[in-house]
């Protein structure tokens, strides 16, 4: 029957009920935005780490760091530029190569393919993704830097040993920069493929048909109506895999042949700003050295935030809200 | 001769109790415990005091004064955007919600300013409780948790006291006979018809003092619209209701009292048979007889 | 009829579609390739001894990674623990509360933040970590872990949250519930499934990384007993395996880098199963 007796653990109306605390929703919001505050605490220590470690080297040597070719430990005398050097190299080696070949397959999904091929694909490109880079090196060390090594560099060594870039002798199984930038490419394919491919599917279709309908082929389609109003957004696409390619890490490492000279050939051993740290971090002897790869660590940083910055921007102009993550 | 009424004859007085218009062919459910009272006491559920609500710039009420009346339905009119929705909401501080939504004026519930410093929104939520055009029961809650939510979420844990409020809820909103075997089967398993009732039960279950229902039925086929006009009808005993409809044959079934809202401001408040069927004001005259809307 | 143009701009139109066709295949041809030799090269080394036995010392023949594959999953965890409940609340900030300048900046800060090569997140670790604590340990590996995963659970919760229709907070609001508890048990239970989701995908990011464990949690050739302790992981065994002048090490290498792959694929696998139509709508 009615309720006579009420209380806020058993209340007859609403208005019986206990009045909530503001604390809990004090509390909640307050914990959230600390945690998403850690974000700029995150930079804030990327940068303290980093500047802080990098200062006795940055007082020692100055400007002339990032323009000194040595690397000399017995001596002391430290200088970037190979590394620099290495990572702009092979970085744009593997732009030449992805950037095409991502295009391409983005084209081939959004416009060609029929479409139950399209998911598989799609998932194929994402398993790409998720290879590790350590793995990446692996098989690069043991099957794909024999078969170069076999193949095409011993054919251009003997045919086109004229031209300084692609200069002999070929060192040991295979591991230059050549090769970093072709392991670096394969790694950078899925993200620039994902994300030409989402930039592609939001040209409207308004574009297509009017092209198609002043009797366009399916080619000139894609150039006028989509590519061109796409521009904007692939190239951030390609900066975005450019972004990707400067950080490159460990695959490089196995690969590159871990030599910190600068040489015109593109068939010699280098180093990139990553891949230096990755294999001397652990084995600094002395302060300076250490110091040495934490500058190193900082110009590799500020180049890859400026450069995914710029990514970013290109391609939040043309896809909205909606913008992948790097 | 105005061509919206309908056969059905409506209560002609604007005070609390009134006769129940069309006898709902089957009774709701009885013996239910009736809430507590105390609503009944007072002839004015909101005293509305020149009030305007804006968003941002955009001023969407203008100065409405209006006495909506306890323990009975009073319907509010109009064309698209006349702020109907915006007055609703006003009603249980559900604007605020919205981002840049200010007001100035009074809502008296009770004599309480709910607007007053100190008065916590979400109390006035719960004694002022809102049915949304578009049903939507938590995904994730079965039948009796979505019933339940908005007790069990404020504290309250008896398990007896609780399935009696179930059991209570869901009689209340006609739903009891057609769940209470699948209580355990989630919300969204259920027709329109039957989630919207759901959603009826739910508010139901913190016994609000005030139920407010903006457009209620619009998506709705009309079988189900018609048991939850029923269910209105056997509210009205317990609960003010302010139904917020764009269909005037509805606010006319339902309703003792109607508002008419144009461009924001109250053109006219008085018994539904009076605005239906002889308006003082011209623009009432011209939007019931569907000359414009 | 067709000018010798018209026939002219049809040929390079079928060509351009043969080129992207062959762009398709050049972009699979890489993931064949290396899940070929991963079987190949990986099933031979791999036995049961190789999962349940320690490294042998250099030379030695034989032995297995199971403090590495145990180490990886510890990681892992460390990483989960110390980074998602961050990410998370940090995205309910993102997707909850806020104000719409201060949140651009979050969300573009996070993007960027994702960008950063992992070797940074080590070198972070070292100083916050390795440094203090006089040593190379499982904590710090976890920790510089878990700043990758912050931004990107962070992300992923938040766009996860975004999808949660309006309809229900307003229904929760309408009932008065508090605004923690309508985010905490309505939001957040609707959406828990995209928010596992994100979590598995940055677990099965994290579980490839070796740079930034190199030098915080450095590896080990023998059990782990300690969060103090260095500890090893499957991608720093593969790393020095591979470059191992050791041919039974080299195998060994294969061998863990497929039970890393199957491992990252399981996950992957789990993310398309709770993406899929099937379990809980």
């Amino acid at each position: 029957m009615s309720q006579t007796t009420t209380s806020p653990a058993l209340p007859a109306r609403a208005a019986d009920m206990a009045e909530p605390s503001r604390l809990g929703n004090r509390l909640f919001e307050g914990l959230t935005f600390v945690s998403a505050m850690m974000i700029g605490v995150l930079f804030l220590l990327v940068a303290y780490v980093l500047i802080d470690g990098a200062r006795l080297a940055m007082s020692q040597y100055g400007w002339e760091f990032l323009t000194n070719t040595h690397w000399n430990p017995v001596t002391d005398n430290y200088g970037a530029l190979p590394f620099i050097f290495g990572t702009v190299v092979t970085s744009a080696i593997a732009l030449i190569i992805a950037v095409p070949l991502s295009i391409g397959t983005a084209i081939f999904l959004t416009d060609l393919a029929p479409l139950r091929l399209r998911q598989p694909l799609t998932s194929i490109i994402e398993m790409l993704a998720a290879v590790p880079s350590v793995i990446w090196g692996l098989w690069g060390l043991f099957v794909l830097l024999p078969w170069l090594h076999d193949y095409p560099y011993t054919w251009v060594s003997k045919h086109l040993s004229g031209i300084p870039l692609v200069a002999g002798p070929i060192q040991g199984a295979g591991a230059c920069i050549m090769s970093a930038g072709i392991i670096v490419a394969i790694m950078i394919l899925p993200i620039v493929t994902s994300v030409s491919r989402e930039i592609l599917r939001s040209v409207p279709d308004l574009q297509r048909e009017a092209a198609y309908g002043l009797g366009a082929t399916r080619w000139e389609v894609t150039r006028i109506a989509v590519l061109s109003y796409a521009r904007r957004g692939l190239m951030g696409a390609a900066v975005l895999g450019l972004g990707r390619a400067l950080g490159e890490t460990m695959a490089v490492t196995m690969v590159v042949g871990n030599s910190p000279k600068i040489n015109a050939s593109l068939l010699q051993p280098g180093w990139t700003l990553a891949s230096v740290i990755a294999n001397q971090f652990g084995e600094a002897a002395t302060d300076i050295q250490r110091s040495v790869l934490f500058e190193i660590g900082l110009v590799l940083v500020c180049v890859t935030i400026l450069v995914n910055i710029g990514a970013l921007l290109l391609i939040k102009s043309i896809d909205g809200p909606g913008s992948r993550r790097a | 001769m105005n061509p919206v009424m309908t056969s059905k004859s409506f209560a002609m007085s604007d005070t609390a109790k009134s006769a129940s218009a069309p006898v709902p062919a089957t009774p709701p459910e009885s013996s239910i415990p009736a809430p507590a009272p105390a609503a009944a006491k007072s002839e004015v559920a909101f005293d509305i005091q020149d009030l305007s609500v804006f968003y941002g710039s955009h001023q969407a009420i203008k100065n409405v004064n209006l006495k909506i009346p306890a323990m009975s339905v009073t319907a509010i009119i109009g064309p698209s955007g006349c702020g109907k929705s915006t007055a609703l909401r006003a009603l249980n501080r559900m604007h605020e919600l919205s981002p840049g939504a200010r007001h100035t004026g009074k809502i008296l519930m009770k004599g309480e300013d709910l607007y007053g410093p100190g008065i916590d929104p979400t109390v006035v939520r719960r004694r002022v409780g809102m049915i949304f055009q578009k049903s939507n029961p938590f995904p994730t809650l079965t039948i009796a948790e979505n019933v339940l939510v908005g007790l069990r979420l404020n504290g309250v844990r008896d398990k007896a006291f609780l399935s009696r409020r179930l059991e209570e809820s869901l009689k209340m909103a006609a739903l009891w006979d057609e769940v209470k075997d699948h209580l355990n089967r989630p919300g969204t398993g259920l027709s329109g018809g039957q989630q919207q009732r759901l959603c009826i039960a739910r508010a139901l279950a913190v016994r609000p003092e005030i139920l407010l229902m903006d457009e209620p039925c619009s998506a709705l086929d009309p079988i189900a619209t018609a048991k939850v006009e029923e269910l209105i009808h056997a509210l009205k005993s317990e609960y003010t209701v302010v139904i917020v409809t764009h269909n005037m044959q509805q606010a006319a079934r339902v309703s003792e009292n109607t508002a008419f809202f144009y461009m924001g401001s109250l053109i006219e408040f008085g018994p539904t048979e009076q605005i239906f069927m002889n308006p003082k004001n011209p623009q009432t005259e011209a939007y019931v007889s569907g000359r414009f809307g | 009829m067709l000018t010798r143009y018209d026939k002219y701009r049809k040929l390079k139109s079928g060509f351009m579609s043969a080129l992207a066709v062959f762009c398709a295949i050049l972009v699979v041809l890489p993931l064949i390739l290396v899940f070929f030799y991963l079987l190949k090269m990986g099933v031979s080394s791999l036995s049961w001894d190789f999962i349940t036995q320690l490294p042998k010392p250099a030379g030695e023949e034989g032995g297995g990674m199971a403090n590495a594959i145990v180490g990886t999953l510890e990681l892992m965890g460390l990483a989960l623990v110390m980074g998602v409940p961050i990410g998370l609340l940090g995205g309910i900030y993102l997707a909850e509360y806020g104000g719409g300048k201060t949140n651009a900046w979050i969300r573009f800060g996070a993007d960027v933040l994702n960008g950063v090569p992992s070797i940074v997140w080590g070198m972070v670790g070292y100083i916050l970590a390795v440094v203090p604590m006089g040593g190379f340990s499982a904590f710090s590996g976890g920790l510089a872990l878990a700043f990758i995963m912050v931004p990107l659970v962070l992300r992923t919760t938040e766009e996860v949250l975004v999808l949660v229709p309006s309809g229900y907070r307003e229904a929760a609001s309408a009932l008065g519930i508090p605004r923690w508890k309508i985010t905490y048990h309505i939001v957040l239970r609707t959406a828990f499934k995209g928010i596992v989701t994100g979590v598995l995908l940055a677990l099965g990011r994290v579980a490839g990384e070796t740079a930034p464990i190199l030098f915080t949690a450095l590896g080990s050739n023998v059990w782990n007993n300690s969060i103090k302790e260095p500890i090893a992981a499957l991608p720093i065994q593969i790393y020095y395996y591979a470059l191992s002048s050791f041919p039974d090490q080299n195998n060994q290498a294969w061998a863990g880098a497929l039970v890393l792959i199957i491992l990252v694929f399981l996950l992957s696998a789990t993310v398309r199963f709770l993406t899929s139509r099937r379990s809980k709508i």
